[in-house]
């Protein structure tokens, strides 16, 4: 089924929860266990995401695991609705936290939001391994040039 | 003391593990709050004192370019470099110096072979590899067939992890001109019966080219017995130094192949009517070479030999079967290559976990494993995974070591439950 504007409406995630939500709960936790039982949860509440766009165009290189992308902008609100995917439990748990700082807001605003300060306030780039923080980067890279696009548009 | 007491003694203090450590600088720090345990050894291996020293000692007191012989430290550097050359001999059993080339590591040793044989090659010829090969010992050969209109032909691999020799037998035919296989499967840790294959290549006029980088960290390999016409490894993983290796040829071949870079240190003369090659070795050396690095390659060789080899691959199998046993404690998981004849190499997998999310979590808790393709997609296709988990053990390493690892993998496994 390919993905519906409803699909990427209906992604909850930047709302329910919450940035401030997640920054609460995450930065409660120390040890490092915690953090990523933490991690793991978020990335079950990844929506589900259709099949049909598993292809190598929304591919995101640079990642050890397979990550797709794809985005939607909606026209009415302006807003930018993004879905990820992952076969890596822990990389759909980045992923969720990157559509949470990122999901469903202005191309304008989501540019302005400095991730990388983001991800060290997480304390997230210290605990994971620089391989897996560039596949990170990889996709903050990817949604930043779509919102780029849309700007320019 | 009896006969037997004496004799374990003898045993324990050649290879005293907790010695051994000693000898390896890196393995003594905390990772993510614990104890490093370092089960990448298959990636890369780390080095002894001996390699760092060796390195050290000939940058403060001999360093200076070689073969060029107008000074003293031309000499010293010259000596310790074709020094080095001879360990290496020496250590494969080859016949001679002159069939010992340095070359970056096992990757170049395969591309300058492959380029060398291309004139040998024409359309309808067969190269045999093998489904299990390192990309390494796939795609030089692939451009090398691209070139030439030959074939690049794989041998089919055992649900088990073991070479096909049904399938070797049926391959190998009239259009075979080259055999190139690994020694030691980096992803399985098989080890193949490259004898054997050998033979039978040789008895058809194949040539024949051993990949050896994860076979010469375990054991030795005499290159003379194996009667393989090319062996390939890299410094850096038997202990020794990064940017270096060494591509073993039989002197016959090396010479009818025509050089792999042009540039100083290969020629004999130069003019611009007509250049002329160097001998063996250096026709294949273009540039200076990298002194620094054969010298700690050589200084690891001579670690591995002041060691008791017997016992130190005792000791390592001894690894693999404590990790086989464990496997069991872990809900889910499963090892991918269960060969016969194995180096103390473990890839697997657990139910429902991805390889990346397992290295993680081992990360974290100091353990340090290779997750991923391994450089071998087609044999990660073959048994239906994106990836696998594999510890690769050495003989630094420990039985309590491998006991952490199931521990770890147990917290690893309850954490995604």
């Amino acid at each position: 089924m390919p993905a519906t504007e409803q699909d990427f409406l209906n992604n909850p995630l930047g709302e329910n929860p919450t940035l401030e939500d997640v920054l609460d709960g995450f930065e409660f936790l120390d040890d490092w266990e915690d953090r990523y039982a933490f991690i793991i949860d978020l990335g079950k509440q990844l929506p589900a995401f259709p099949d049909d766009a598993r292809i190598e165009e929304n591919y995101v290189h640079g990642c050890q695991s397979q990550v797709w992308l794809i985005s939607h902008f909606h026209e009415a609100s302006g807003k930018l609705y993004l879905l990820i995917d992952s076969d890596a439990m822990i990389v759909r748990g980045l992923a969720a936290m990157i559509l949470i700082a990122l999901n469903g807001k202005t191309p304008r605003d989501l540019l302005a939001t400095d991730i990388d300060e983001l991800f060290e306030r997480l304390d997230l780039f210290r605990h994971i391994s620089p391989t897996r923080g560039n596949g990170l980067r990889s996709m903050v890279g990817k949604i930043r040039d779509i919102a780029a696009a849309e700007t320019a548009a | 003391m009896n006969d037997l007491s004496v004799a374990n003694t003898t045993i324990q203090k050649a290879f005293d593990v907790e010695a051994i450590r000693r000898d390896f600088p890196i393995l003594s720090q905390q990772v993510n709050g614990k104890p490093l345990v370092y089960l990448d050894n298959g990636a890369s291996a780390q080095k002894p004192l001996a390699v760092l020293d060796a390195m050290d000692r000939y940058y403060r007191e001999m360093h200076s370019n070689v073969h060029r012989g107008a000074h003293t430290l031309g000499d010293r550097a010259t000596t310790a470099f074709e020094g080095a050359r001879e360990t290496v001999r020496s250590f494969l059993n080859a016949g001679s110096t002159q069939e010992v080339i340095w070359t970056k590591g096992t990757t170049e040793a395969i591309n300058l072979v492959a380029n060398g044989l291309a004139p040998k090659l024409k359309a309808g010829d067969e190269i045999l590899v093998s489904h299990m090969e390192h990309h390494a010992n796939i795609v030089p050969w692939q451009m090398i067939a691209e070139r030439t209109g030959a074939k690049v032909v794989p041998i089919q691999v055992t649900p088990a992890g073991e070479l096909d020799q049904d399938s070797f037998n049926s391959l190998l035919n009239d259009r075979t001109r080259v055999l190139a296989v690994a020694h030691v499967s980096n992803v399985l840790g098989t080890i193949n019966p490259v004898a054997e294959m050998i033979a039978q290549a040789k008895a058809r006029g194949v040539i024949t080219l051993l990949d050896g980088a994860q076979a010469v960290p375990h054991f030795q390999p005499d290159v003379q017995a194996l009667d393989c016409d090319f062996y390939v490894f890299s410094s850096h993983k038997l202990f020794g130094p990064t940017g270096i290796g060494v591509l073993y040829g039989k002197a016959a071949l090396l010479e009818e192949m025509p050089p792999y870079q042009g540039g100083g240190e290969m020629i004999e003369r130069v003019s611009f009517e007509r250049t002329t090659w160097n001998v063996l070795p250096y026709k294949f050396e273009a540039g200076t070479p990298a002194i620094a690095e054969a010298v700690g390659l050589a200084a690891a060789i001579d670690y591995l030999s002041s060691l008791d080899r017997a016992a130190m691959e005792a000791a390592e199998n001894a690894l693999l079967e404590r990790a086989n046993q464990l496997v069991e404690t872990v809900p889910g998981m499963s090892v991918i290559g269960t060969a016969k004849q194995k180096v103390p190499v473990m890839s697997f997998k657990i139910d429902g976990l991805h390889p990346s999310d397992i290295g993680t979590l081992l990360d974290q808790q100091g353990i340090a494993i290779r997750t991923g393709h391994h450089c071998a997609m087609p044999l990660m296709d073959f048994y239906g995974v994106p990836g696998t988990a594999r510890a690769s053990f050495a003989f630094y390493n420990t039985l309590d070591e491998v006991e952490q690892l199931f521990t770890a993998l147990q917290k690893v496994q309850r954490l995604f439950a």
